[in-house]
Formats: C-alpha cells, sequence, structure tokens
C-alpha cells in the first residue's frame, strides 16, 4: 500500500437526534482507486457526506495529505482538494454543459491545473460535440460525466464519486468504468461509494466495507473477490 | 375615465411621444430598483422589505454628497457606493443570521430597519423635505422636439443610462463567470460550495449589487423629486410588484413588467387619471390568476 493520503478517523455523525455513523474509520493510498461498499441505507453517502462537509461530524478526524479537514465548511474542503460528486447528479439544469465545467474550474490546493476545459473534452469528446446544450436536457449518463469532469475541472487530489452507475444502462456503466479506470492512470486518487460490487471489482484497488454505519472491512479488492462470506453478509450480491 | 383623451393621445404624433418618453423614464427608474429587489429574492430568497428604505437613504446620500461637493454625478456614485456598503453591513449582521428562519422573522427584522432609517434620516437630515438635487448644469438647455413632442434631454439620459445598467447587468449574469456562478447558486447553492466557492461572500456580494441599485435609483429619482423620510414606503411596494409580474427573481422579467408599469402609468394618467395606481394591481391581479409565476418566472418555482 503506498503512503496515506486520506486519513478517516472515528467518525461519528448524526441527523439531528439519530447516530448514522458510528467511529468509521479507514485509509486512502495516493493514486489509489477505493470503494466504499454498502447495502442500501449502509452509511456510504453519508460518509461522504460528512467527509465533504455538508454532514460535519460530531466527532473524529479527516486529513487530507496532512491538512485537517473536519469542521471546515465545504468551499474550504473543496479548496483543499476533495472533489465530491454527489449521488444524484446535480447539474446545473439551465447551464450549457461548458458553463457548468466553467463554474467547476479552479487550480488544486497546490496549485495543480492539469484540468482545463481542452483536457476535459479530449478525455471526454462527447461533452465537446454537446458543450452549448443545457445539461438539464442531457440523458442520466451524459449528465453523469458531467458532473465527473466538473469537479475535476477543480483539480481535486482526491475524487469522490457517490454510486457513478447508479440507474444508468450497462452500456453506460461500462463508459463510466471506463472513465474511471483512466483517471487512475492518470494518477487521481478516487474514492467511488457503490452497492453494485461487479462494476468495483474491474475498477478499484482497494475496498471498504461498511453496515449499518460502521466499517467491517477494508483490504485490497482481491480480498474481497475471495471472501465470500463478507460478501454474503454484508452485500447484496 | 377619458378614453375619449386616451384615444386623442394615441393618435397624436406629439401626444404619444411625450408620453412614451415618460413611461420610459418612470419604467426605468422602477427597474433599476426592482432589479436589486428581484436579484436578491432570486439569489438568497428572501424578500428585502427594507429596500425602499435603501432606496431613500440613496437620495439623502446623493443630497448630502452635491450640498458638500455641488456635483451631481459624485452625489449619484457615492449614493449608489453607500447604500451598496450599508446593503452588505446590513446581510452581514442581520439578514445572513435569519436566512434559515422563519419568513416572519425576516420580515420583522426588515420592518424594524425601515423604521429605524426613517427615524434616522429625520435625526439627521430634519423633518422638513428636502428639495430634489436638481438636474446636472449640462442639462440645462432646451428640450428636443421630437415629432412635434417637447423631450427634456435629461430625461433621454435617465433612459440612457438606466438602458446601459440593465444592459450591463445582463451582460454580468449571463457572460461572466461570476454571474454564472450567481444563477447557479440560484438554484443549488450546496454544489456551488461543493465546487470550492464561498457562498457567503458571493451572498454578501449580490446583496450589495442589490442594494447598490437602490440607492442608485434613489439618487438618480431624487434629481427631480423631493426627498422624505417615508418616501422608500411606495417604491418598495411598486418593486415588489415589478417583481411580482415579471417573475420572482428574473432580472429580464423585472425588465418587461417595470417598463409595462411606466407605460401604464403614463398612459393611464390620460386615460384614467382617477385610477392610475389601480391599473398597475389590475395588472398585477391579471398576471397572478393567469400566470401566477410573472411573465418570465419558472413554472412551479
Ligand atoms: N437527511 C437525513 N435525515 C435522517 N436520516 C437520514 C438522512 N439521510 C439519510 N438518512 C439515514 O441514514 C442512513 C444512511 O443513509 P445513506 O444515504 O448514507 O446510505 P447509503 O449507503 O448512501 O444508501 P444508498 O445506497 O441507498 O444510497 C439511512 O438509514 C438513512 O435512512
Ligand atoms: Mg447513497
Amino acid at each position: 500500500m503506498s503512503e496515506t493520503f486520506l486519513d478517516v478517523a472515528d467518525l461519528d455523525v448524526f441527523y439531528g437526534s439519530s447516530q448514522i455513523l458510528f467511529g468509521v474509520g479507514f485509509t486512502v493510498g495516493r493514486g489509489e482507486t477505493t470503494a466504499l461498499l454498502g447495502r442500501n441505507g449502509a452509511g456510504k453517502s453519508t460518509t461522504f457526506k460528512a467527509l465533504a462537509g455538508i454532514a460535519p461530524p460530531k466527532r473524529g478526524s479527516i486529513t487530507l495529505a496532512g491538512a485537517t479537514l473536519e469542521g471546515r465548511k465545504p468551499y474550504r474542503i473543496a479548496r483543499a482538494g476533495l472533489g465530491y460528486v454527489p449521488e444524484d447528479r446535480q447539474v446545473f439544469p439551465e447551464h450549457s454543459i461548458e458553463d457548468n465545467l466553467l463554474i467547476g474550474a479552479k487550480k488544486g490546493p497546490n496549485g495543480e491545473d492539469y484540468w482545463t476545459l481542452a483536457r476535459i473534452y479530449e478525455v471526454l469528446p462527447r461533452l465537446h460535440d454537446l458543450r452549448h446544450r443545457m445539461a438539464g436536457r442531457l440523458s442520466g449518463g451524459e449528465q453523469q460525466m458531467l458532473t465527473i469532469a466538473r469537479t475535476l475541472m477543480g483539480n481535486p487530489s482526491v475524487l469522490m464519486l457517490d454510486e457513478p452507475s447508479e440507474g444508468l444502462a450497462p452500456i453506460i456503466v461500462a463508459q463510466i468504468g471506463d472513465l474511471i479506470r483512466r483517471l487512475r492512470h492518470l494518477g487521481v486518487t478516487v474514492l467511488l461509494a457503490e452497492q453494485n460490487m461487479h462494476f468495483c471489482l474491474g475498477i478499484a484497488t482497494h475496498a471498504v466495507v461498511i453496515d449499518k454505519g460502521t466499517i467491517v472491512h477494508r483490504g485490497p479488492i482481491a480480498e474481497l473477490r475471495d471472501n465470500e462470506e463478507i460478501r454474503k453478509r454484508y452485500l447484496a450480491v | 375615465m377619458d378614453l375619449a383623451a386616451l384615444g386623442d393621445c394615441l393618435g397624436t404624433s406629439s401626444c404619444l411621444i411625450f408620453q412614451t418618453v415618460g413611461g420610459l423614464k418612470i419604467g426605468l427608474l422602477m427597474f433599476l430598483v426592482a432589479s436589486g429587489l428581484t436579484l436578491i429574492f432570486g439569489v438568497l430568497g428572501v424578500i428585502n422589505f427594507a429596500h425602499g428604505s435603501f432606496y431613500m437613504l440613496g437620495a439623502y446620500l446623493a443630497w448630502q454628497t452635491m450640498a458638500l461637493t455641488d456635483n451631481f454625478y459624485l452625489a449619484v456614485l457615492a449614493a449608489a457606493l453607500g447604500v451598496g456598503l450599508f446593503g452588505v453591513l446590513f446581510e452581514r449582521g442581520f439578514m445572513s443570521r435569519v436566512y434559515r428562519g422563519d419568513v416572519l422573522v425576516q420580515i420583522l427584522l426588515c420592518y424594524a430597519f425601515i423604521l429605524i432609517l426613517d427615524d434616522l434620516v429625520i435625526i439627521v437630515w430634519g423633518e422638513e423635505f428636502l428639495s430634489s438635487l436638481g438636474i446636472p448644469d449640462a442639462f440645462h438647455r432646451p428640450p428636443l422636439f421630437v415629432g412635434g413632442a417637447i423631450v427634456p434631454v435629461f430625461h433621454l439620459f435617465i433612459i440612457g443610462f438606466s438602458t446601459l445598467v440593465a444592459v450591463a447587468l445582463w451582460l454580468f449574469m449571463t457572460r461572466t463567470k461570476w454571474g454564472k456562478i450567481t444563477r447557479a447558486a440560484e438554484q443549488n447553492p450546496l454544489m456551488v460550495s461543493a465546487l470550492g466557492i464561498n457562498t457567503s461572500l458571493l451572498f454578501a456580494g449580490i446583496f450589495a449589487l442589490g442594494s447598490l441599485l437602490a440607492g442608485l435609483g434613489g439618487a438618480l429619482a431624487a434629481s427631480e423629486r423631493s426627498i422624505s423620510s417615508g418616501m422608500g414606503f411606495s417604491v418598495v411596494l411598486e418593486s415588489f410588484i415589478v417583481t411580482v409580474i415579471g417573475g420572482m427573481g428574473s432580472i429580464g422579467g423585472a425588465f418587461v413588467a417595470a417598463l409595462l408599469i411606466g407605460m401604464t402609468r403614463s398612459f393611464g394618467a390620460i386615460g384614467f387619471p382617477l385610477f392610475t395606481d389601480g391599473l398597475m394591481f389590475v395588472l398585477m391581479c391579471l398576471v397572478l390568476v393567469l400566470r401566477p409565476q410573472g411573465l418570465m418566472g419558472r413554472s412551479g418555482g
């Protein structure tokens, strides 16, 4: 395992008075693609929202490349390099693809400026072809590509994708898988929340399994592939 | 009601042109103020009922600057910037604390500021009405005659200047990165902040801009109207009506609605001299019934 890049420890998250996460902790190494797996309602999205500062944790710590993130506002966390793509593809529907991308444009935490409109269009030519179209008129798959690209435009050091395959046709899911693999080859660190384990087996390097708000397993993806018990107990496969 | 007079006017080029210029002037001044109200509502989701008091403050600041420097343009600039600054202090110190609160709390807070500002201007400038600023020297010249109508050059200046502001506002919202971010934040502020944008700062900036527009409107209007405590009351009501007719949050809608009301007033004064204000409310009722989201508002919004 490469050096720890993102370090999450002992997160407790509440919605009102009900506790959703219980001491969630895991680490992500630089350049890895880590899958956060768990059933419906296990707490994947809540973990992401806690990391992104949208559901601030009551206890615990989040460290990215040595910088403390917990307790900071969402925009500061994004500026510190944590890029968040929420689960329900929140494109700006009345803006063109290009304007969506421009709104996300910024330098990375250390002045990184690898991702530009030109680079995005090179990797995702479809977005270039449709660049003047209103985002609200795109298909689900195109919107998903757009939200990923929009967050990439901010040159994040870690990209968090919440169920990017959800509700998409198999061929589109395959395209999204390709995109994530290409990002790994480009050195982007990815954290991927999924229910769909088969989707993750092909693209993730590591797996973290969450159940009822607690982490129940973590390790290289191969371990999960070989461990039928965990798959049966915690994942619907 | 005097429909014959209205018919005569519409049939005579001099009257038609005179009333049209008057309507444009009224409408565009109204747009300046109402655009600020609708901009703030669109982005922050709150109605600044103290907006009329900001207009009043603009008039007083312009009067004071005029008294000190005798420079009309400087007076207008100082009023706009001064009220913009006041707006941002009001937003940071007070409004931003009740965004998530009850609408009633927001209204009460604004109402408190209306009363405070009304009293404050009386303490500083006295209870007497202050006379208008007057028009700058450059416009002390014989009016133009267009198609037999008398057209004051200063009115053309107001029309041209307000149109320029409208165009600048439109270009800002549609062509600049911050304008695009502002429109995105109207719909999904959380996503905008997740992309690394400081939405608190954006909100403060938009409140400043909206307030600045009220101050600008107040200062320009003060060139020809007397200045008094309470002068903002009818203005906030009119701006609110413009906002509703145009569609809450729509700047383009506010532009169309303000011109519509300006024309209604101008020509209504001839056709329905006792019912010009009433016409404005009739217009609002028609829009509310036939197109509740306003002329250019989003449906369901
Ligand atoms: N805003 C909320 N208020 C109260 N409870 C919530 C809220 N959002 C989620 N929950 C609860 O928190 C738990 C975890 O939800 P979360 O969305 O994190 O699950 P998830 O793993 O992302 O599930 P899914 O696969 O369905 O997206 C669930 O029991 C859910 O009902
Ligand atoms: Mg989820």
